[in-house]
């Protein structure tokens, strides 16, 4: 790791956009060593991660728990439920204030948005967002990333990202992340849940292509990568309409014969009816691939922390 | 100041002129260095005031207190040609323009429910500015349009 690269890198990870090219990368590449055995299994030996999830989220806290497990550290816990009661008795700044006390490092997950960057202001010890609301999760981004470059490499790649892109942080995250690397965005999503402006704009200013799609069938031979979020019931005013747009909007294995021969296909599970389970054969399709990546990226930001 | 502005207004002996407002913001930019009516300096404001050729604007002016660099560049955020003169005994004594702050703490109220700036935490609010709008340092949500209606 260069020397430039430890100056400027933030003591805590809360949003990817604190992090470069150059810090994504780098993380990128430590996950690789890590996930070809190539890390020392003590590097965090008497460390202590704090996880502090307000609300559940069973599989990011357990990923976190992995890594740090095979980093030699050990984890301590407070669940959702000590997590909602604390929470009425006092404020986020003091419960982070208090903890920091008992960890050297903290892993959040708070339904509030922007209760990560609140924690590293009032920690003093490093923090990680592992999810603020319908705010940014940038461990999951990291991961979705690292998925994408074991299969191809990053810089400039055709993405499609389809479903609720309105609401879908992680498709935010990602296609923020995507436009460091020069990519060319494709949306599909239903009318009233495609990108917001904001996050357009955000685009543009990187200097990314965004092409909005009306057309499952016109997006899927341009990509190299195809980004499915799910679709909530309860964005729709009726369980008739969820259903009738659903069902444009699935993926099978008939509408993936007109794509390229090395697209991937990625999800950030819990799927509902996005994929058709008739893909998960298919060699294109990277999602379970994709979750357990999860635990050497985190590994890799751990020790990042640490460094 | 011409005469015809005098007119309207009356000189002040020592305090602050804040002139070139963009016409209809005057009380905005009271609101914005934290003027209300309960405050007890001695205000005067004129607004949509024509000048020869140049466009309609406001002018305020507050008696005995001078303001301070940062409570100036708040007024940047709604009025970006204010100028500001800071008067010591009926004369100029120090003019300057406004200058938009990188980072605005504690004066906008995020519009967003869910952001924590808005709960019950020791924290004032924060936003960065960019070129078309403010962000949110908290949930990082982005204001575009009409930042006075979130003005707390
Ligand atoms: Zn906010």
């Amino acid at each position: 790791m260069s020397e430039s690269f430890k100056k400027t890198y933030p003591f805590n990870i809360i949003s990817i956009k604190d992090l470069g090219r150059k810090e994504i990368e780098s993380i990128l590449d430590d996950a690789s060593r890590i996930a070809d055995g190539l890390y020392p299994d003590n590097a965090l030996n008497g460390k202590i991660l704090a996880l502090l999830f307000f609300e559940p989220s069973t599989r990011t806290r357990m990923s976190f728990e992995a890594a740090m497990a095979r980093l030699g550290g050990r984890s301590i816990n407070l669940d959702s439920i000590e997590a909602s009661s604390l929470a009425k008795g006092e404020t986020l700044a003091d419960t982070i204030r208090v903890v920091s006390g008992y960890a050297d490092i903290i892993v959040l997950r708070h339904p509030s948005e922007g209760a990560a960057r609140l924690a590293s202001e009032f920690a003093r010890v490093p923090v990680i967002n592992a999810g603020d609301g319908a705010g940014q999760h940038p461990s999951q981004t990291l991961l979705d990333l690292y998925t994408i470059k074991q299969a191809m490499p990053i810089d400039k790649i055709d993405i499609g990202l389809l479903g609720d892109l309105r609401y879908g942080r992680t498709a935010h995250s990602l296609a923020y992340a995507l436009s460091l690397f020069n990519a060319r965005i494709h949306t599909l999503s239903p009318r009233g849940l495609e990108l917001p402006d904001s996050i357009l704009n955000e685009l543009e200013e990187n200097g990314t292509e965004v092409i909005p799609h009306e057309e499952i069938n016109e997006v899927i031979p341009l990509l190299d990568v195809l980004y499915v979020t799910r679709l909530q019931r309860e964005r729709f005013p009726d369980s008739a309409s969820y259903v009738n747009i659903a069902k444009n909007f699935r993926i099978t294995p008939e509408i993936l014969e007109s794509a390229k021969d090395h697209l991937i296909l990625l999800h950030p599970l819990p799927r509902v009816d996005e994929i058709d389970p008739q893909v998960d054969e298919l060699p294109c399709a990277k999602y379970f691939e994709q979750s357990k990546n999860g635990v050497p990226v985190r590994m890799a930001m751990l020790m990042e922390m640490f460094r | 100041m011409n005469e015809d502005d005098s007119l309207r207004i009356r000189p002040i002996e020592n305090g602050t002129v804040i002139d070139h407002i963009t016409a209809g913001e005057a009380l905005n930019v009271l609101r914005i260095i934290g003027i209300t009516g309960t405050t007890k300096e001695s205000i005067s404001v004129a607004t949509n005031v024509q000048s020869g050729l140049m466009p309609k604007k406001d002018i305020v002016k507050i008696d005995n207190r001078e303001l301070l660099k940062e409570e100036v560049d708040r007024i940047a955020l709604i009025s970006p040609k204010a100028t500001i003169n800071i008067i010591r005994n009926y004369k100029v004594f120090e003019k300057k323009g406004v200058q938009i702050p990188k980072v605005i703490t504690g004066i906008v109220k995020c519009p967003n429910p869910r952001c924590i700036s808005n709960a019950n935490e020791p924290i004032e609010s924060r936003f960065e500015v960019l070129e078309s709008g403010i962000r949110c340092l908290y949930c990082e949500g982005v204001i575009t349009k009409d930042i006075s209606q979130h003005f707390m």
